[in-house]
């Protein structure tokens, strides 16, 4: 048994909003204070250990709805700037601590105790092709500490996209089950749907309603509502994770806002937002729409979604979205990377500065903000910068304060470029997050929206991942970056400020229900398309170390 | 003064970028022997390696075969670095003042990245001399570097100002995908020089077989080269300048980037 005393605790899962009370732990979970039931100093007595909180904060462990950690692309970012990796945070090796590299795209020991080091306890991985999802196994076991759930890429898998084609609902929802079992990941992802199907013509999807490459009839909206419906059908505790058309390009709030319409009636989760809330018809003109993309957002609230903030400096853009990482390279003229995952996706990578000089730029930074502020409930929208595209995770703690401090974010917006303050509406704003709000959108919010019952508060059965800070900001001047106290499990992974290890953590999958008859329908399609046999294409359940198999609603309930 | 003797070669490369004036300025001789290298994951002291005498300078002497040391004056800004024998990779790399002696061979990546100083190699240098690392966009910013025998492949890649002069041949890419700055060649160079050059100079004092990609614009002594003949006349190197003796054939390129890069090969009147 483990005690947290005295800390003022931040709980909005369980409406606990900064009351000082004390936090039990046993058995890696919350446990009831047991002094309420039997009297203050008989537990605190047996208590193995306490950890004095006083004048701290107390903080369920953040929860990181999207980011891009490990597997195929990541790695090859990884490969394509070694330059940024040789300037990069060092963690040499330790009796409690494996080597690493931090930087733009941290190594997978030094992933896990860079977001333990923050405060954050479990990460989902937001685009696993299934032919590489060996891989991304193997990574996120080596990405020590945090939990971690995965996310299938689907909405150009070219098997998936025929039968939507034919409208066989159905059949392709047993194919998506049995490729979520096959690639052993908690939930589906879309990512500029038909658009990287598209891209291996060399064309893409930028109009919602129209047919696209090597599609008679089949468009972007249908696929769209085609895996909401699959996977409210299988029921997966986290809706469709949707990465939008037209991602980045000038103008693309009218196809975000047709998307929600297409959405309606189902769960989704809107992935970084912030790149899907421009307006203008060029780089010239380029301006926020952030107001338009929050106020249809505000009314559909069958939607969740994740900023994807940008931070000027360094970053690293990796996404499945060929088509528009090629328009970037073209833009910055240095390096890409292209991958083709043969009939299931493909993948661009371009490093990328973000610079406060560019009007573009300066835009991007600001949309993600006045998303996070215009969008009403704390509740539908989440802190990212989908990881490593706008920014790098361990820089949250430098959103957190853009967030909380009005005068310190109109500051920073006075020193944009003129041009740029005439293209948002950042410097009008005045809202200003509350502690319990950043609680909400950094931890609560997301496990809600994973599905994930057991993550994101602080009341009795949770797990026990609890960060504790300091109340006030540290030498770089941030509030969150330096967690005195992390617990992972009930295991205290962070001990003054320094991260100490802490063991491996856990894979949240789902098994949703498919006919298994499906496997003799996929077999030869697959034995024709494809350049491994199929009977090495599943991962095999015995690949991950630490499976946990999240059991899915029956129908009844 | 500080002297250092290696004791014996290391069996694997030695990390020791503690070799540096910056370092050892401010430090006793007990200090000094404390600071740690790296001997592949191991940490060890320097005077594991090194028998260590004097303190308090930034005017070091390396004696022995040091070709297994790496890193030494890493990131430099100041003093003096001696070595009597071979240095090992990465010798004076980001350094940005300061001077390096070395009387043997350099290896590879000597001053790579630098932006300032000088370092002036008695015999051979390996590969990568005031190259860009992997994945960087610029290589040398500034300084010189001066080697008295031959160099490997891809010297001066992706270099942006600075001198580089190397009196024995080079191997294949010198000057690749080079930005700005100079490259002097006194005995020519192998296959590709200037690939990919975007701006900056090669100057060739003997013939050098060319892309196809680089075009032939000119025959004379550039105004410029006086001033950079007697920047290296200073340092023992010759530059002939003088329209009595012969003159430079220009060629621009690499067209195929296209660049604005300028390749002179000296042909002696008469030749």
């Amino acid at each position: 048994m483990l005690r947290i005393t005295g800390g003022k605790v931040y709980d909005p899962a369980n409406n606990v909003n900064g009351v000082i009370k004390d936090i039990c732990i046993d058995g890696g979970r919350i446990v009831a204070a047991a002094d309420e039931s039997l009297g203050a100093e008989a537990p605190r007595a047996k208590a193995a250990r306490a950890i004095d909180a006083s004048g701290m904060l107390v903080f369920p462990g953040g929860v990181d709805v999207h980011t891009h950690v490990a597997g195929g692309a990541l790695n090859f970012a990884r490969g394509l700037v070694p330059e940024n990796q040789r300037a990069a945070r060092k963690f040499l090796h330790s009796k409690d601590r494996r080597a690493g590299l931090g930087g733009m795209t941290p190594t997978t020991f030094a992933t896990g105790y860079l977001y333990a080091g923050m405060g954050w306890t479990t990460v989902n991985e937001a685009a696993v092709p299934v032919l590489t999802a060996k891989h991304t196994h193997e990574e996120l076991h080596d990405t020590p500490i945090v939990d971690k759930s995965a996310l299938l890429l689907m909405a150009n898998n070219e098997m998936v996209l025929d039968l939507l084609e034919a409208g066989e609902g159905e059949r392709a929802r047993h194919v998506v089950a049995w490729l979520i079992w096959a690639a052993k990941v908690y939930g589906v992802k879309a990512v500029n749907p038909g658009g990287v199907a598209a891209w291996k013509w060399g064309k893409n999807a930028s109009a919602l309603h129209e047919t696209f490459e090597g599609y008679t009839s089949l468009t972007p909206a249908k696929i769209i509502a085609g895996l909401a419906q699959i996977v409210d059908e299988l029921r997966l505790p986290h809706p469709l994770h949707l990465h939008c058309n037209n991602l980045g390009v000038p103008g693309n709030v009218a196809t975000t806002v047709e998307t929600m319409k297409v959405l309606e009636g189902r769960r989704a989760h809107l992935a970084h937002l912030q790149f899907h809330a421009y307006g203008g018809d060029g780089w010239s003109n380029m301006h926020s729409e952030a107001a338009a993309v929050a106020e249809a957002f505000n009314r559909h609230t069958n939607l969740t979604c994740d900023a994807g903030a940008v931070l000027f400096g360094d970053a690293v853009t990796i996404t499945a979205d060929g088509p528009w990482q090629h328009l970037l390279y073209q833009l910055t003229g240095r390096k890409w990377g292209n991958l083709d995952v043969e009939n299931e996706t493909g993948c661009g990578i371009v490093p990328y500065v973000y610079k406060d000089r560019s009007l573009v730029n300066a835009v991007q930074w600001a949309v993600g903000l006045e998303l996070m502020l215009l969008i009403t409930d704390p509740w539908r929208v989440f802190l990212t910068t989908d990881h490593p595209n706008g920014g790098c995770f361990w820089r949250y703690p430098e959103i957190v304060q853009l967030l909380m401090d009005v005068e310190f974010r109109k500051e920073q917006v006075r020193r944009l470029p003129e041009a740029a303050q005439k293209r948002i509406v950042l410097g009008d704003l005045d809202r200003k997050y509350s502690l319990s709000e950043i609680a909400i959108i950094t931890s609560a919010g997301p496990a809600r929206a994973l599905g994930m019952a057991n993550k994101g508060h602080l009341g009795v059965g949770a797990d026990a991942d609890v960060a504790i800070y300091p109340e006030h900001p540290d030498e770089d001047g941030f509030l969150f970056s330096y967690p005195r106290y992390v617990l992972k499990g009930g295991e205290i992974v962070v001990e003054e400020g320094d991260v100490i290890g802490g063991s491996e953590g856990r894979e949240f999958i789902v098994r949703p229900e498919y006919d298994a008859a499906i496997e003799a329908y996929i077999r030869p399609l697959f034995q024709q398309a494809y350049t491994i046999s199929f009977d090495n294409y599943p991962v095999a359940l015995e690949r991950l170390r630490h499976p946990e198999q999240v059991n899915l609603p029956t129908k009844s309930a | 003064m500080i002297t250092l003797t290696l004791k014996e070669q290391p069996s694997v490369p030695l990390e020791a970028e503690v070799l540096s004036p910056d370092v050892t300025a401010e430090l006793s001789n007990a200090a000094i022997r404390a600071l740690p290298v790296y001997l592949g994951k191991r940490q060890r002291r320097v005077e594991d390696f090194f028998d260590v005498d004097g303190a308090s300078s930034d005017q070091i002497t390396i004696k022995g075969d040091a070709s297994r040391v790496k890193w030494i004056g890493r990131a430099m800004t100041r003093g003096q670095i001696t070595v009597t024998g071979n240095a090992g990779m990465h010798l004076g790399a980001y350094m940005s003042g300061g001077a390096i002696d070395v009387s043997g061979n350099g290896s590879d990546w000597v001053g790579a990245e630098m932006s300032g100083g000088l370092i002036r190699i008695g015999g051979n240098a390996g590969g990568q001399i005031g190259a860009a690392y992997r994945g960087s966009n610029t290589g040398m910013r500034d300084g010189t570097i001066l080697v008295g025998g031959g160099a490997g492949l891809e010297v001066g890649m992706r270099m942006k100002r600075g001198i580089i002069a190397v009196r024995g041949p080079v191997r294949d890419f010198a000057g690749l995908q080079m930005r700005g700055g100079t490259i002097v060649l006194g005995s020519g160079a192998e296959l590709r020089t200037g690939a990919w050059m975007m701006r900056g100079t090669i100057i060739s004092l003997r013939h050098l077989p060319l892309m196809p990609t680089f075009l032939y614009s000119a025959t004379y002594v550039p105004g410029f080269l006086r001033i950079c003949s007697a920047y290296l006349d200073r340092l023992g190197f010759t530059l002939p300048c003088d329209e009595q003796e012969g003159a430079y054939r220009r060629y621009t390129g690499d067209t195929s980037v296209p660049g604005k890069g300028e390749i002179l090969i000296w042909v002696p009147r008469g030749a």
